[in-house]
């Protein structure tokens, strides 16, 4: 299909100040008009979506903090499985963490990532180099041949950095590439052997504790780096109401700080661990699920703009890996199914932010940070769009899930909420059957 | 050769849950009846003939994951008072050093038709793990740093023996108030049953939001024994020190280990009590381990009653009955 008219459809586009009743004209994998009342004649040849004013059309949402597991893991997740979650999710691009066996820390691993994206077609796949190599914390991993190959960024995620030293050798020699560092904050004396967030939760669970300082402690190290050397530091998955007190700092600095906050550290709390299932190892990720105080910091730095950046930390396990002791469970949950309906229900249903603003939040500025096309229905842009059913009722069913694993704490939970379709380059590459969204007939 | 003995009337109520994982899980009534339970229990202990028929037939499997003497021991011997069957495996020789997951031990062990299986292991949780996998009784032998429920019910019983009550008693918890279960299934009963319950150790081994828990949090050995009917030492847990909680079990000792000097402080009927095993010159002078306020051996005897009475009332009548090959 070359040609979609999408009809009658609310856009919000914030970077073209675009929020009201558009019309959006795709042709040849690009954006080809926005405008009111196109005609249908403009899609000849080509197909009309007629859309109600319920139907939101943005520009795609990209989740900057993926885990596709391969290579190595492949019975986790694979190029393949994961961008087919992330397109059911209404994502049009994924950005994957190194942390694969063997680690992307060379052009080879890179481009094995890439071709099985391209043999998978769906989602866009922007691989993420390692800082290090073999991610060891020891020496910088060719990171010229990393952005060569089509890294977006540095991160040795799963881990910090290991070094004051190393993270600002590594931002220095990024910033030559325009690559940020993301980093994954966190202490490791302060962590030691933590399952659970520290506090009194932990404490009556008998859980060993992983304090919220010791994010914040390497978040504040990172900033001082990025604001010493020029260079950029992007905060993952934010779950402490230190570190945003940090990022909030740095940012009145002038400091080049980005952060991103996942769907669970923005809802849940660490009273999941004892209810409704105790010691459920579904509700064991990393960071931890923090205290109500760090819940409402993390909503109340989204509404504010201290926040840049909702990625879902999609972290598939296996269920045999799961289903074991508490501190003998991976951490880590899926994220990319359940994001939309998340961040509808909560953040735009709860009355935190309007559309336009969760548009800049998992569309404008992810692509912004590393640096990659999107953002924006920009004329001319590649197509890729998502379109939101905001008041479908969605209830998560962990057996539904596309992706590969099942490791969700939001089984039958129901939100407000959902992606209706996803394009990709102009593809129409998911639909959504129960939102309503018609596929009508051909234009003459 | 044991000959069953006559049988005793024994209270006909049985526990509301299936298991017994935790305080936590317990209503206030509930401990009560367990303590009750317990005194008719001991009557038994303390017979020439020491058995009676309740659990003829039925098998407990105990399956401890982690080293332990005492406490299986106690529960072996519970649950041959009881006249249960019962199996013993430990980790060396079992298929765990294999590889084989906790759920898929469990499976199998409960392929086999056991009618309670004891638990002792390492990570906080795992009984409630065991228990959703499992349809027969969970009896928690301790669990990580979480609760070891069976410890706390002996030491209520053996407060309640030499005091007549719980509620109303100063109880003062001495010690690694972070690494220990025994801590945490104690404040729980305690404060369920109304005791006034009082914490202290070095700050370093005090886990934070302790004092959620409803109890108080002191630093000073000397304001918690203050006043005590009831002093209870936690044991040092020499393995787990590596991480530098404090300088030196000489200074631990100098701080806060129990002596003669700083029991004076506290009523003068006051026991001195503690889980085991205990070491002494760290956390306790055998002065007064030894001394005439320790009920220490007292908690060891009544573990045995204690233990039978969870046994009896998790095995006994209602829905759980299980049929009897």
């Amino acid at each position: 299909m070359m040609k979609w008219l999408l009809k009658g459809g609310r856009v919000v586009d914030p970077v073209n100040g675009i929020d009201g009743a558009y019309d959006v004209l795709v042709r040849d994998g690009v954006i080809a008009k926005v405008g009111r009342d196109l005609p249908v004649s403009l899609a000849e040849g080509g197909q009309v979506i007629a859309l109600s004013p319920a139907f939101v059309v943005c520009p795609g949402f990209i989740d900057m903090h993926v885990h596709l597991r391969e290579p190595g893991q492949e019975h986790k997740e694979t190029v393949a499985t994961g961008v087919a979650s992330a397109v059911a999710g209404g994502f049009t691009a994924v950005a994957c963490m190194p942390n694969t066996a063997p680690v992307n820390d060379n052009a080879g691993v890179t481009e094995l990532i890439l071709k099985k994206a391209a043999d998978a077609n769906l989602a866009r796949v922007y691989p993420i180099g390692a800082v290090s190599r073999g991610q060891k914390g020891e020496s910088l991993a060719d990171i010229a041949e990393l952005k060569a190959a089509g890294c977006v960024a540095i991160t040795d995620d799963g881990h910090p950095v290991s070094t004051a030293l190393l993270a600002r050798r590594a931002m220095e020699y990024a910033s030559m590439f325009g690559m940020p560092l993301i980093e994954h904050c966190e202490d490791p004396s302060l962590k030691g052997d933590g399952v659970a967030h520290e506090g009194p939760m932990a404490a009556s669970l008998g859980l060993k504790g992983i304090p919220g300082i010791a994010e914040a402690i390497t978040a504040s190290r990172d900033i001082l780096v990025a604001e010493m050397v020029g260079g950029h530091v992007h905060v993952a998955h934010m779950s402490a109401w230190t570190t945003l007190e940090a990022v909030r700092q740095g940012k009145s600095r002038g400091v080049k700080v980005t952060c991103e906050v996942a769907p669970h550290h923005f809802t849940l709390t660490d009273a999941m661990l004892q209810a409704p299932v105790p010691y459920d190892t579904n509700t064991k990720m990393n960071p931890p699920l923090r205290e109500a105080k760090d819940r409402d910091a993390m909503l109340e730095g989204i509404r504010d703009g201290s926040v840049d950046v909702i990625a879902t930390d999609h972290a598939p396990h296996h269920a045999d890996e799961k289903n074991v002791e508490f501190d003998r469970a991976p951490f880590g949950i899926v994220g990319l199914e359940t994001a939309i309906p998340i961040a509808m229900e909560t953040l735009v249903h709860g009355g935190v932010i309007g559309l336009p603003r969760l548009v800049e939040l998992m569309s404008v500025n992810p692509a912004r940070i590393i640096n990659v096309p999107g953002g924006s229905l920009t004329e001319g842009q590649p197509a890729d769009i998502t379109i939101l059913a905001p008041e479908q009722s969605v209830t998560i069913d962990r057996t539904q899930l596309v992706s590969k694993s099942k490791n969700t704490p939001y089984h039958g939970a129901t939100f407000r909420g959902a992606a209706a379709a996803t394009f990709v380059g102009g593809r129409l590459v998911f639909v959504n059957a129960a939102s309503g969204l018609a596929l009508t007939a051909e234009a003459r | 050769m044991d000959a069953p003995g006559t049988e005793v009337a024994l209270p006909a109520t049985a526990l509301r849950g299936k298991d017994l994982l935790g305080i936590a899980e317990l209503a206030p009534e509930e401990i009560l009846l367990i303590l009750d339970t317990a005194e008719a229990m001991k009557e038994i202990s303390q017979r020439q003939i020491k058995k009676v028929p309740a659990l003829r037939g039925r098998t407990v499997v105990n399956l401890f994951f982690e080293p332990s003497t005492r406490t299986r021991t106690s529960f072996e011997i519970a649950e041959k008072r009881l006249s249960a069957d019962t199996l013993g495996v430990a980790v060396a020789s079992s298929s765990v050093v294999k590889g084989e997951t906790l759920v898929d031990t469990a499976r199998n062990i409960e392929a086999m038709g056991p009618s309670m299986i004891v638990l002792r292991h390492a990570s906080s949780g795992a009984p409630h793990l065991l228990s959703r996998i499992c349809k027969s009784p969970i009896i928690n032998a301790g669990d990580g740093l979480h609760e070891h429920p069976t410890q706390a019910l002996l030491d209520a019983f053996t407060i309640r023996e030499r005091k007549g009550r719980i509620a109303g008693l100063k109880v003062a918890i001495v010690g690694d108030l972070l690494h220990s279960r025994v801590l945490r299934s104690n404040v729980l009963l305690l404060t369920k049953l109304g005791a006034d319950v009082w914490v202290c150790g070095p700050p370093t081994l005090i886990p934070m939001g302790l004092a959620a828990m409803g109890v108080t949090t002191t630093t000073s050995v000397d304001a918690a024994v203050e006043g005590a009917d009831v002093v209870m030492m936690l044991r040092i847990q020499l393995e787990r020190m590596e991480g530098g909680f404090f300088p030196s079990l000489r200074e631990y000792f100098r701080v806060f280990g129990m002596t003669d000097a700083r029991l004076r402080r506290a009523k003068p009927d006051v026991i001195v009590m503690h889980p085991g095993p205990i070491n002494r010159g760290v956390e306790i002078s055998s002065e007064v381990a030894d001394g005439p306020y320790s009920v220490i051996l007292d908690q060891v005897a009544n573990g045995v009653a204690a233990r039978m009475a969870v046994l009896y009332l998790l095995a006994g009548g209602g829905a759980h009955d299980e049929v009897v090959a």
